[in-house]
Parts: structure tokens; sequence; C-alpha cells
């Protein structure tokens, strides 16, 4: 249905096919969490591999740094509709992160945690294949508290709250769990493309 | 519980427009199929072109859940927002606007979850928490709820007249500050919302079930980290982020 005396704002024809569904595109970072920001410290900071409720590996902060950085330059979309392009983070692929815990992917569902307690589960295949990371670097400085410092999961072709801010670990799950948001009526997978924002589209 | 949220867009009708402050106006809209909701959801608003290109952005229920036949949006207009600026200049009484929801399963409150609640909101970020103080009275409860808002000046705070009406019940609490003005009546303070006021309120109210927090991202950010310091927990607090 056309709205009655709406024509829009001046469209980017270019950026167009950049711009899933619903989406407008936004050059600041807007900041979206549940609660406060945490206060996480560097010194007690732990990142953790589990399978089911059985840790396989534990990092520390200074033991993550270590790992194998990768660097990616995508473009971000919020289910508050807005998107921004060209986002450079740097951070450890989660194919690196298994290869160093000597893991092969045990099921096909992963739930991310994170130190507030917040949880979004991701398939596998999302995350495998360069397509997921936990990012320490975003835009060449360490992530602000604000957008999930000091790492954040990055998995930039779903909507964003499945890059799960202030990450603490992820757990590999028998069947795929709902988690914070899924459970609160939005998706289970969340493809901008097919603008999965809430369960049942 | 939250009600689950309606996927199909529904074709509002514009009921009525108010003026709230000099940047808010109040849309109430009639639904054919009048949602379900939880005090602090939200609708999405699509605005479509004639050429197909589509804008949405997603508003708070102002209104109480126990009105589900009119529900109020308060829109504050953002210089050059497309979608705020279209609904202050050109949106009229009639037009059909399509909305979806309710949306939104953790910014919520009804009577059922108990108390006390304490509400914080900063500018437009009063919406969400008005449709909470709107059924606590709706509901005749005897939860205690204190309301904190702050705005630029006295008719910048967004429904501040029915706010102290709602105050006479005693069960109800307001606290308001104005930032760009000196107070210009007694009820009302002048200067932000910062930590010995926020003490001061908690020890008027020392163990909130809910602390809900809203308005823009820099106002709910200080609020939130004055809490903590305060030694409110991580677990009570509840924010909502309109932006900016
Ligand atoms: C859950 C939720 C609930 C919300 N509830 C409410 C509510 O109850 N009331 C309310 O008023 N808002 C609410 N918001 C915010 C609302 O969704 C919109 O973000 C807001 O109305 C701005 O939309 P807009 O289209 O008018 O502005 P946009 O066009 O999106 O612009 C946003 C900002 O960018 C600036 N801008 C626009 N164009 C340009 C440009 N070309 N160059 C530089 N800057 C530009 C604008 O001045 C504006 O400040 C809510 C948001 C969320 C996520």
């Amino acid at each position: 249905m056309a709205t009655r005396g709406f024509s829009g704002r001046g469209r980017t024809p270019s950026g167009q096919d950049r711009l899933p569904p619903g989406q407008y595109t936004t050059a600041d970072f807007p900041v979206l969490s549940l609660g406060p920001t945490p206060r996480v410290s560097l010194d007690t900071w732990r990142f953790t591999l589990r399978v089911g409720p059985k840790p396989v590996k534990q990092w520390t902060w200074d033991e993550f740094n270590r790992l194998p950085m990768t660097g990616v330059t995508q473009d971000i979309h919020c289910v508050t509709k807005w998107s921004k392009y060209d986002t450079a983070w740097e951070g450890v692929s989660i194919d690196d992160l298994l290869a160093d815990a000597g893991l092969d992917a045990p099921t096909p569902w992963v739930l991310a945690h994170s130190f507030d307690d917040y949880t979004t589960n991701v398939p596998f295949a999302d995350l495998a294949g360069g397509r997921g990371m936990v990012a320490l670097r975003y835009a060449g400085q360490p992530i602000d508290a604000d957008h999930g410092g000091p790492a954040r999961l990055l998995v930039p072709h779903l909507y964003f709250w499945k890059s799960a801010k202030w990450v603490n670990g992820l757990q590999f799950t028998q069947q795929d769990v709902a988690g914070f948001w899924e459970l609160r009526g939005y998706h289970m997978y969340g493809d901008p493309w097919r603008e999965q924002r809430y369960s049942g589209d | 519980m939250v009600p689950t949220p309606k996927r199909q867009w529904q074709v509002a009708r514009v009921a009525a427009i108010e003026t709230l402050t000099p940047r808010i106006k109040g849309f109430h809209f009639t639904l054919p199929e009048p949602p379900a909701f939880t005090a602090g959801q939200h609708m999405d608003v699509r605005l479509v072109a004639p050429d197909g290109y589509e804008a949405q952005r997603s508003y708070s229920i102002a209104s109480a859940p126990e009105r589900p036949d009119r529900i109020e949006l308060a829109i504050e207009r953002l210089e050059d927002g497309e979608v705020s600026s279209f609904f202050h200049d050109v949106v009229q009484v009639g037009d059909e606007i399509e909305l979806r929801g309710p949306l939104g399963g953790h910014f919520v409150w009804s009577v059922e979850d108990g108390g006390p609640i304490l509400l914080i909101g900063g500018g437009s970020g009063v919406v969400p928490l008005m449709s909470m103080v709107r059924h606590h009275a709706a509901r005749a409860s005897s939860i205690p709820v204190t309301l904190v808002t702050s705005a630029r000046t006295a008719v910048d705070l967004l429904y501040l007249d029915e706010q102290r009406r709602l105050q006479a019940n005693g069960v109800f609490r307001l606290v308001a500050r104005v930032t760009r003005e000196a107070a210009a009546t007694p009820d009302l303070g002048s200067g932000r919302i910062d930590r010995p006021l926020l003490q001061g309120v908690l020890d008027a109210m020392p163990d909130p079930r809910i602390v809900f927090v809203c308005g823009s991202n820099p106002f709910v950010g200080t609020v939130a980290d004055l809490l903590l310091d305060l030694g409110v927990t991580a677990g009570r607090i509840r924010t909502e982020r309109f932006g900016g």
C-alpha cells in the first residue's frame, strides 16, 4: 500500500542492491543493548568453548590475542532498521578458534554466551568458512565497551543481534536452542535479505 | 507473558493527532485487529512511496494495554528525520498508515510482574514508560512506581499534566527535571539526572525490582552507569535506546 504523501528521502541508486529490505543506511554506529554496559576486566576475561555443558578449552585475554588474527570489512544490518556499510573488524575466525582447540564441530548448532548473560543461537555453518569471528578490534582500535568490547561475536551476514556483544563463550548444542531475543519473539535465523526479523517472518 | 509478535502488517487509521510538546506529537490509531500488548512494547511503522521504496521505523506504544482499540504513538520530530518529519508535516487525521506489532519482549512490565519499579526516561524516552504508568493506573495497582523524567524545558516534559494528576493517588511518584531553564514550579527541579538525584530516589525506593531506562543512547548509557555505581545490580536494569 502506498502511503499518502510519502515519496521518501533521496535514494542512493548505486547502493540499493547493498541494502536489505526495510533498512536504511547510517554513518553513525548506534548502540543497542538490553541493559547496562557490563564492566569486563581484561585480567579476569576468559573465553570458553563448550560442547554441551562440558568446557573443552578456555583462553585468557593474552592467550586469545596470540591466536591468528583476521581482518574483514563488511556491511552490518541491525533489526532496528539501520545498516552501516564497510565496517572494518579484526579478530579470531571461528575456524582458527576451533583449530586451536583441536575440535571438529560436534553438532551443527552453536549458542553464543556473553558476560551479561545474553545468549544468541547461530548455526555452525554460518560461523565456519570465514563467515564468523570473535572480533577484538573495530576500525583499527580496541572495540568500545558500548559496542561490545573487549570482544564481540561478528556474524555480519545475519541481523546484528546475532553478533553478541561482550561474548565470553561458544557452546555446541544438541539442537537449535533459542537465545535471549529468539525467546522474545525474534527470528531463530535472522537473515536480513529475507527480512527475518520476527518469528514467523 | 509477552504476547507473540504479529507478523502481518495492518492498515491503521489515524483517528486523532495531538501536539504534546513543541517537538512531540501524539498519533492515535485504530486498527482492524487491535493488538494485545504489554506496556513497554513497540510497533513498527512502514511508509511506502509510489515507486515501492519503503521506510520502516519502530515507535513505542504510549497508551495503556487496557485500550488496544486506540494505539497511541508519540513521535519526536528530528530535523531532517525521514519518518518523524513525515509524521509531523504530512500525516493528517483519516490517513491510513501500515503498522505491525506488538514487538519487543524485554522492556516490558505489567502489574503481574510486581514491583516496586523505577522508571527513568529522557525526552521521548518517556513514551514506553507512560504506557506502564497508564497501565498501573488503569489497574488501580498499589505497587509503588517512581518515574524520573528529564527534558530541556518544562513544556518539553512529555505527559507532565497527566503525570501530575496521577501523583494524587499516593502510589505513583513523579520526579521531573529540566536541564535548560530554572525550575518554573515547585515540583520541578532544574539540572540533569545525576548521582545525587538518583541517590535520593533510591533512598526513597531502596530495592526496586526492575529499573527501566529509556531515551537517547547517551542518556541511557549515563543513567545505567550511575545506577551500577549506586549499587543496583545489572540484572535489574533494563534499557531501551532510541538512537542518537
Ligand atoms: C524500540 C524503539 C522504540 C522507539 N520509540 C520511539 C518513540 O516512542 N518515539 C520516538 O520519537 N522515537 C522512537 N524511536 C526512534 C525512531 O524509531 C526513529 O529512529 C526516529 O523517529 C528517527 O527516525 P527518522 O526517520 O525521523 O530519522 P532518520 O531519517 O532515521 O534520521 C536519524 C537522524 O539522522 C539525522 N539525519 C537524517 N538525514 C540525514 C542526512 N542526510 N545527513 C545527516 N544526518 C541526517 C536526522 O536529523 C536524525 O537526527 C524508537 C526506536 C526504537 C529502536
